[in-house]
């Protein structure tokens, strides 16, 4: 409890230094100096117990551990209990991701849709928005995560008699096979004719452009240049021999062949993180569109603006300044909500630190890796979102 | 979930003639009044219905109640020994009549200043019923569910001592307010510290709601200070003092709070002195609480502080006041009453949190939820589905319930309309 601010410097009339308990320059190095040693006593005071601690207990405190095998599999993945720690945490981060990434990219369509949606004019459409938010938010996203999980998808049939909707999917308790694409041989080959259609893209944007500078005509650089990228694309994909082919997942007795494979683990996760996040999205999203002032809406009325010209010229780019920062902190909350996947026993990074310390492994430094995870996530993660903050912020005169 | 949701209903009854809106204008302009609009509401309106209808037929026919009525006890105290309950219904009393006093004192706080703010102080039947609405219908349900007459005697007294509470509250001199807040403070404490102290039951043994009550409670009550003094620090004019309050709340924001909590579980003992007692993971479950909470208070108040003028500060410097007086009696007071929702929203964070310790071994209500499957009589037969649904209700009623009072505070202090 420092003083906040430094007391006016009185200034007598004699020019004798004030004495030095009550001289602010004094004070200030003094207060700093004291705050600095409390807290590295207090710290190395912590440490030294740990040290202590640990000694006695005959747990060791380096990291050489990391390079030990592991001991246990992590499932989804090509890991085996032979590789070392070091790398099993390397899998729990990439699994993290690969929630954390989809899961923000899912929750913003459905937030910003929602969102929209509790602003409508159709009551009907805008009562079914705002319990959708209402129902979501106030459940604490654990619950959400455990009625997946144990509620719906531990209740589909066994792979034995797995059900195959339309015969296109294989849902069981043991996960569900989607139907996905397999690469052909010209796959490469389409890879390079995908580039190809971009840069033709972009060469037709540009022209587009010139021509609508030179003669005023409208430009709908869009749809040309769409449609100039998808006659390169279609022209590959017949010139090749097919290079990719839908690949339906197909039920043998207990084994799946072809489709992709959807955990339940990772589509309970995925599914809760995302219903919670987008309910919280979908408030920052309505209550930017209605902080917008009504003078806008109104001015781009006056200008003929059509009602979709409104929404997409002037209303959406103010709402997005306003609603940026709000929403990157809902990214935050769910890249750190991935960690309650350890619930379900999702191999996330703290899942398998967990699964790591249980095998014998010392706490205090697996617990630190998974930390400095987490915080490292989160960094990267506000540093995009400052930027494109920053990139979005009106600049003013 | 049959909590109020403030539907305006469609006007039928009783409108000014000149608004004279009948159900089919209502329905032409609300749900008809385009093509696109009449193609949405024929998409929403069945699935809406469907699945109205079919959570309406789980809770009222095919629900399967009895896990609730057979475990009621457990899943409000989990292990708490059944022959030490009297001690939760005491404590339980004194914290209701806290509660109630200091709400009381609030009132009559707010019904003064809306006179001299020159505004109608009474409140309206259908606001009282707004406010106290989600509250009742969770303490209804669980009369439902009881099944022997004393619990339903003994509500009925803690729900009459509230009321006599809130009067009392109501009356108390404006010159004793502060205290009786603080005095309503301190019962809270030690009514929470008595369940287990004077030979009472260990922390260790509690679960079920209570543990949720006592780690949101507990966890609000204790980081309130410390992110007070960190938000303090981080707007302190001392460079080294500001960074170091800084990475403290930055490291507390930036972690999970379950990979706190496995910290609180398997090291925090090692950092305490050879000897000393390890507390009881109840304990550090809490410690972790009220660290992981004050960081984000901190930003809250932080908030509340930046947006105090300058000149409240220097007309604090002209009058004469030390730095800590200008603090305490001009500064905090302002910055402090703008935070009250973000404070709420903070509340229901942690409310929803505190689910959380069911991963680090605790038995609070979302594991009795999962552990009452379990049972010889209810084992494989899908009960998770309605112990779920039940524990869903009380988390939504309460986080619901204070987001309501929040936007009701909001509105009233005016933050948010500039």
């Amino acid at each position: 409890m420092e003083p906040t601010e430094t007391a006016p410097a009185p200034s007598g009339a004699d020019h004798h230094r004030p004495p030095p308990w009550r001289d602010v320059r004094v004070i200030r190095v003094a207060l700093q100096v004291a705050f600095v040693l409390a807290a590295v006593a207090t710290l190395w005071w912590l440490y030294d117990n740990l040290a202590t601690n640990l000694d006695r207990l005959g747990i060791r405190r380096d990291f050489s551990f990391l390079d030990q095998s592991a001991g246990f599999t992590i499932f989804g993945s090509g890991f085996s209990a032979t590789s070392s720690i070091r790398e099993a945490l390397w899998v729990g981060l990439q699994n993290t991701l690969r929630v954390a990434l989809l899961g923000i990219v899912l929750a913003l369509a459905i937030g910003v849709v929602v969102g929209v949606m509790r602003l409508s004019t159709n009551w009907l459409v805008q009562r079914t928005a705002s319990i959708y938010v209402e129902l979501l938010r106030n459940i604490p996203p654990l619950v959400l995560i455990i009625f997946f999980y144990f509620a719906v998808l531990q209740t589909l049939p066994g792979i034995s008699e797995a059900g195959t909707p339309g015969g296109v999917m294989v849902v069981s308790n043991r996960g569900v096979w989607l139907p996905w694409v397999e690469l052909g041989d010209g796959a490469s080959a389409f890879a390079a004719t995908a580039l190809v259609a971009l840069v033709a893209a972009a060469l037709v944007a540009a022209w587009r452009r010139r021509v609508h500078d030179a003669t005023g005509r409208p430009h709908h650089r869009v749809l040309w240049a769409g449609g100039a990228a998808l006659a390169v694309l279609g022209l590959g994909y017949l010139a090749l021999s097919p290079p990719i082919a839908p690949s339906l997942p197909e039920l043998d007795g207990r084994s799946v062949t072809g489709g992709a494979l959807l955990f339940p683990e990772y589509a309970a996760l995925l599914v809760s993180l995302v219903l919670y996040t987008s309910s919280f999205i979908a408030e920052i999203v309505r209550g930017s569109i209605q902080a917008v002032p009504k003078g806008q809406v109104e001015a781009a009325k006056a200008l003929g603006l059509s009602w979709f010209d409104r929404l997409r010229r002037v209303v959406l780019p103010q709402a997005l300044r306003i609603a940026t920062p709000a929403t990157g902190n809902e990214f935050l909350n769910l890249s750190k909500n991935v960690s309650l996947g350890v619930v379900i026993a999702y191999p996330e990074i703290l899942r398998v630190g967990r699964q790591a310390i249980g095998n014998g492994q010392p706490a205090p430094q697996i617990l630190l890796i998974v930390l400095a995870a987490y915080l490292a996530v989160s960094l990267v993660l506000s540093l995009v979102v400052n930027i494109a903050n920053r990139r979005l912020q009106a600049v003013e005169r | 979930m049959s909590a109020p949701t403030a539907t305006p209903g469609p006007d039928t009854v009783a409108t000014p003639p000149q608004r004279r809106t009948t159900p089919t204008r209502w329905l032409r302009r609300n749900l008809f009044s385009s093509p696109a609009n009449a193609l949405l509401t024929l998409i929403t309106g069945p699935l809406l219905l469907w699945a109205i209808v079919a959570f309406g037929r789980f809770l009222f026919v095919t629900g399967r109640w009895d896990i609730i009525e057979v475990n009621l006890t457990n899943f409000m105290v989990g292990g708490f020994p059944r022959d030490q309950l009297a001690r939760l219904w005491i404590a339980m009393a004194i914290m209701t009549i806290a509660v109630t006093v200091g709400a009381g004192v609030t009132s009559a706080t707010a019904a003064e200043a809306a006179v001299a703010a020159g505004r109608d102080p009474s409140v309206t039947l259908r606001e009282r019923v707004q406010r106290a609405g989600p509250p009742l219908v969770l303490l209804l349900v669980l009369v439902v569910f009881v099944r022997t007459p004393l619990p339903v005697a003994l509500l009925a007294g803690v729900l009459l001592l509230g009321v006599v509470g809130f009067r009392l509250g109501r009356g108390i001199p404006p010159r004793w307010r502060g205290r009786t807040y603080l005095a309503a403070v301190l019962a809270i404490i030690v009514a929470l510290i008595a369940i287990s102290a004077f030979g009472g039951v260990p922390r260790d043994a509690w679960g079920g709601f209570l543990l949720t009550l006592y780690y949101t409670v507990g966890a609000l009550l204790l980081s309130f200070p410390i992110g007070v003094a960190l938000a303090l620090g981080r707007r302190s004019s001392l460079p080294v003092v500001r960074a170091g309050c800084s990475i403290f709340i930055e490291f507390f924001r930036g972690s999970p709070l379950i990979a706190l909590l496995f910290v609180g579980w398997l090291i925090l003992p090692f950092f305490l002195p050879v000897g000393f007692p390890t507390p009881d993971l109840v304990t550090r479950a809490l410690i972790i609480f009220v660290l992981f909470t004050s960081a984000y208070v901190a930003e809250i108040v932080r908030g509340g502080l930046q947006a105090i003028p300058r000149g409240q500060r220097e007309a604090a410097q002209a009058l004469g006041l030390s730095p800590w007086k200008q603090t305490r009696l001009v500064i905090l007071p302002q910055a402090l009453r703008s935070v009250i929702p973000a404070l709420v929203g903070q509340a229901i964070s942690l409310y929803k949190d505190t689910t959380l310790v069911l991963i680090i071994g605790q038995i609070e209500l979302l594991a009795v939820a999962q552990n009452v499957t379990q049972q010889e009589a209810f084992i494989g037969q899908g009960y998770i589905v309605e112990t779920l649904v039940f524990v869903s209700l009380i988390y939504w009623v309460g986080s619901y319930w204070m987001s309501r009072e929040s936007q009701r505070l909001e509105t009233r202090l005016g933050v948010g309309t500039r």
